[in-house]
């Protein structure tokens, strides 16, 4: 009965191409977003921001990068972890070593990293689907070994690399919630950017390609340009989710932070929350980051409050609870609902949309 | 300069040795990509749930019974992951059912770990270690019946491919599911057979693995090891898995050998993959594979 | 109708392309003039999707030599080829299916659009005024071809006959040159082929369109082709009018072991 699209006509082409077309969406973002800029930092506690709303942000934004390239350009890539190093480490670098101010730090640890992913998109020219898949698992390899061999970008194989005190033109970014805003900003503008993108001639050429590749080049999409540019922005956005990880979530620079498992997990992300979808990059991002924790809360709820778990589930079994249903949504969501986590958010707004007639 | 040279020899022969036991992973994929069109990427944890299930068993029961047990799970394994995961995908494009292996492989690491815990076990096969020295080189015996047991698996398997009424059946799955399935062959049970003999190559890899550097959560990680063998072998081959895997085993194991030490070691982590993205840069269907052409 | 002492438009020379040990076209030349209507006919297997790939672009002939608009345009990759002003439809409907009719429209416009990464990701501006341009082109397209009830279906969705016709939109939204349309009509039903010949005789008339088509249905064939071209088995076994063709003892012949007296009546 609310969410309603009849009485919404559009009279220009540009109204009908908004980001919102439907009012209730553009409320329901506004109200988001208030609930992101406002309630949250003011209310939210330190353990909420450290633990969840910050990873959330970031990995989202890693997602939202790898969502570019696979959900859209279709391109399977599973470096993506190494490529979010490539930019925690040139972040650090660039703050610590060169005192490059924050944003500048992050946006040039975007082009680097971009820079070395247009390097590995290459290949691209002459291989395609699963064998391109394997150079980029090569990425990811080469990459962490680069990282850790040479002394002047890390110290050594084993060497954490602490980022020195954040701080913005005088501003001392050193409480959990200005971080947070910090990661929401860039996060933000980073996502419109995205979305906007993926609607435009480039997003369709990706698109194209993915669908049908042979017909894209016939229709005169240019293969090579755009498999390498799916590259580039995919990587810029995790070099900046790779600084992000460094700055305002772990504080500290470090491969074991970025290794193959990540780069699984993030395509696990995308996956779940829904390939070619940026809201699908947040919905999986949350997904992935709240299951941990949600294992945890109803597994020692319900020893506390039905029966002792404990003794049917080792804490063996527990801990590699994760595992096991991260393999088994990924199975799930690829055979049930393949467009994710965001098509099941768009069902459910269909729904309400007729809600509460029938049809 | 003899010594750098038998130096050379002994580190080209041990990772031949090496290569032999990657080809064993590799000839997993091959199989059920042969079959089923299907990459796995779940090889590699199939392979480390066998050799942690016989390691857990081993230190309570005798090791063939064991086998036997072991045996039977993959054999269930391969009829759930049939009816769970391939059957509902059936109709979906490759790439997709790629990632369906990686669930699985997620999975299978989970429940391994999750059964039968996460510290490292040893393996015994009752082969003692015994290292005999060949013309100047080291080699250990377990090298030389991990080779052994590798090359007679790779006869069987060519021979059930080219020879048999059921490998030729599978062979014709693999290539076009509707045409086979129009000649009466019938594709689940093809492909339930299919994955369990994937099982019982992960299993003797898994065995013969987990009895030379002990079974701990990096057998997984031999999935990875085996990309590149494919790639320079060619997917679709059994011969191709097999020369792929020597030459990528010696070819890491030089590299290593002979370059890590200029540079802090570690070679062996990428190098694999290196050489297999300069063999796809000359042919990008991998050096035995066959080229898909698309029709328009 | 144009009587071709000017150039023409698309020129195939002697081309020859080979499968392996399967000769595809054996020195076939075709010459397409501007403005005209030229159906490319023959029984399957005759080579016609293959002569409409090689002017794609798609195969290369060796030997074998294809000019357009007097320049020589053999090696040329498919995405070159359609910049110079060539668009194509499929045997095999090749619509992305993950998009919406007006999405894979606005494919179509591809290549006169000149928006680049900044100006697509920051889009308020000068993106924004690029994107509505393009609209208004493909609206022009969607009423041409009435399917503004199915703008924002997925195309995945939609019902075969409109399927093709969205690809003809595809097509013609690349405002080409020259349009290939490979067997438009299959699968339609008499209503659907009455609609689609409509459009292509439209296209053709009004829009100046040259149109090279693959077809089955004869009686189409001869009501909205100026000239004919019939392939067999790879070589090109007879070339001229409707009349012509209709009373060529070769292309009876042709046809007449598949189809006997079907197609002679309705030749």
């Amino acid at each position: 009965m609310f969410y309603r699209e009849t009485g919404v006509f559009k009279t220009t082409y540009a109204r009908d191409m908004e980001l919102f077309p439907i009012p209730l969406d553009k409320i329901g973002f506004t109200v988001g977003l208030v609930l992101a800029f406002l309630i949250i930092p003011l209310f939210a506690s330190h353990y909420l921001l450290v633990g969840i709303f910050i990873p959330f942000l970031v990995f989202s934004l890693a997602a939202l990068g790898l969502n570019i390239l696979t959900g859209f350009a279709g391109q399977l890539s599973l470096g993506h972890a190494g490529f979010m190093a490539v930019g925690a480490y040139a972040t650090v670098i660039m703050y610590n070593r060169y005192d490059v101010p924050l944003p500048v730090a992050l946006l040039g640890a975007g082009v680097i990293t971009s820079a070395v992913g247009s390097i590995f998109g290459l290949p691209s020219l002459r291989i395609k689907g699963f064998y391109l898949a394997v150079s980029t698992l090569a990425a990811q390899l080469i990459i962490e070994w680069v990282i850790t061999h040479v002394k002047w970008i890390s110290g050594g194989v084993y060497s954490t690399v602490d980022i020195k005190a954040l701080e913005f033109m005088g501003w001392k970014i050193d409480t959990a919630a200005e971080k947070y805003y910090v990661a929401l900003v860039i996060v933000v503008i980073m996502a419109v950017f995205a979305k906007n993108l993926v609607r435009s001639r480039i997003g369709r050429a990706w698109m194209s390609i993915r669908d049908m590749d042979v017909a894209s080049e016939i229709i005169g999409i240019s293969q090579f340009r755009y498999k390498v540019l799916a590259f580039a922005v995919s990587s810029f956005y995790a070099g900046v989710a790779g600084g992000l990880v460094v700055a305002v979530y772990y504080g500290s620079a470090n491969i074991e932070e970025f290794h193959l498992m990540l780069s699984f997990e993030i395509l696990g992300m995308v996956i779940i929350g829904g390939m070619g979808s940026v809201l699908g990059s947040f919905l999986g991002a949350g997904f992935i980051t709240l299951l941990p924790i949600f294992i945890d809360l109803s597994i020692s709820s319900i020893t506390h409050n039905v029966v002792d778990l404990s003794k049917v589930f080792t804490p063996d079994l527990l801990a590699n609870a994760k595992n096991m249903i991260f393999g088994a949504f990924i199975i799930f969501f690829l055979a049930v609902e393949p467009l994710g986590l965001a098509r099941l958010w768009h069902t459910i707004k269909d729904y309400l949309r007729l809600w509460p007639f029938p049809y | 300069m003899s010594d750098t040279v038998l130096f050379a020899v002994e580190l080209t022969v041990s990772g031949l040795l090496v290569g032999l036991m990657y080809s064993l992973v590799a000839l997993g994929f091959v199989l059920i990509y042969k079959a089923s069109g299907i990459f796995n990427f779940a090889q590699g944890d199939m392979t480390f749930f066998a050799a942690l299930g016989m390691a857990a068993f081993g230190a309570l029961i005798p090791m063939w019974v064991g086998i036997i047990l072991m045996v039977g799970a993959m054999v269930v394994l391969a009829v759930a992951i049939e009816r769970i995961v391939l059957k509902p995908l059936v109709a979906r494009p490759p790439l997709v059912l790629f990632m369906a292996t990686i669930g699985i492989a997620f999975f299978l690491q989970g429940l391994a770990q999750g059964i039968w815990g996460t510290q490292p076990r040893g393996l015994s096969l009752g082969v003692t270690d015994h290292t005999y020295e060949i013309g100047g080189m080291f080699v250990s015996s377990l090298d030389i019946v991990g080779a052994v047991v590798a090359g007679v698996l790779v006869v069987v398997l060519v021979w059930f491919f080219q020879k048999t009424k059921t490998g030729r059946a599978l062979r014709a799955v693999s290539d076009d599911h509707e045409a086979a399935l129009s000649v009466g062959i019938p594709l689940r049970k093809a492909w339930g057979i299919t994955w369990a003999i994937a099982g019982i190559v992960a299993i003797v890899a898994g065995a013969l693995w987990g009895t030379r550097v002990g079974v701990q959560a990096s057998l997984a990680l031999l999935a990875l090891k085996a990309l590149p063998v494919l790639i320079v072998g060619g997917i679709d081959s059994i011969p191709g898995a097999i020369i792929g895997g020597l030459i990528i085993g010696a070819a890491e194991n030089l590299a290593e050998g002979l370059i890590g030490p200029a540079v802090g070691g570690g070679i062996k982590n990428f190098f694999p993959y290196l050489l297999a993205l300069i063999v796809l840069g000359v042919r990008p269907y991998g050096l035995f594979g066959r080229e898909i052409i698309e029709r328009v | 109708m144009p009587d071709g002492i000017q150039r023409p438009l698309l020129s195939v020379r002697d081309a020859y392309v080979t499968f392996g040990s399967l000769q595809a076209l054996i020195g076939v030349s075709v010459d397409v003039r501007e403005g005209e209507i030229l159906a490319i006919i023959g029984p399957n297997g005759a080579g016609k999707t293959t002569l409409i790939n090689v002017i794609s672009g798609v195969y290369h002939p060796s030997p074998g030599q294809v000019f357009f608009e007097g320049k020589d345009r053999t090696r040329l990759h498919p995405d070159r080829v359609a910049d110079l002003g060539i668009a194509r439809t499929f045997q095999n409907v090749a619509l992305f299916k993950g998009m919406t009719t007006l999405d894979n429209l606005m494919v179509g416009r591809h290549l006169q659009m000149k928006s680049g990464l900044f100006a697509s990701g920051c889009y308020w501006g000068w993106g924004q005024k690029e994107e509505i341009k393009h609209r208004e082109a493909v609206e022009d397209i969607i009423d041409f071809l009435e399917i503004e009830a199915i703008r924002k279906t997925p195309a995945g969705m939609l019902p075969y006959g409109m399927q093709k016709r969205v690809e003809l939109g595809r097509a013609l939204a690349a405002e080409p040159k020259l349009l290939l349309l490979d067997e438009p009509m299959a699968g339609m039903n008499l209503e659907e082929k009455e609609d689609m010949a409509r459009f292509i005789l439209d296209a053709n008339e009004e829009r100046g369109l040259t149109i090279c088509l693959i077809e089955h249905d004869m009686g189409v064939v001869m009501d909205i082709s100026d000239r004919l071209v019939v392939l067999e088995y790879g070589t090109k076994i007879a070339e001229g009018t409707p009349e012509e063709i209709r009373t060529n003892p070769d292309v009876i012949r042709a046809y007449l072991g598949a189809h006997g007296k079907k197609v002679k009546e309705a030749l």
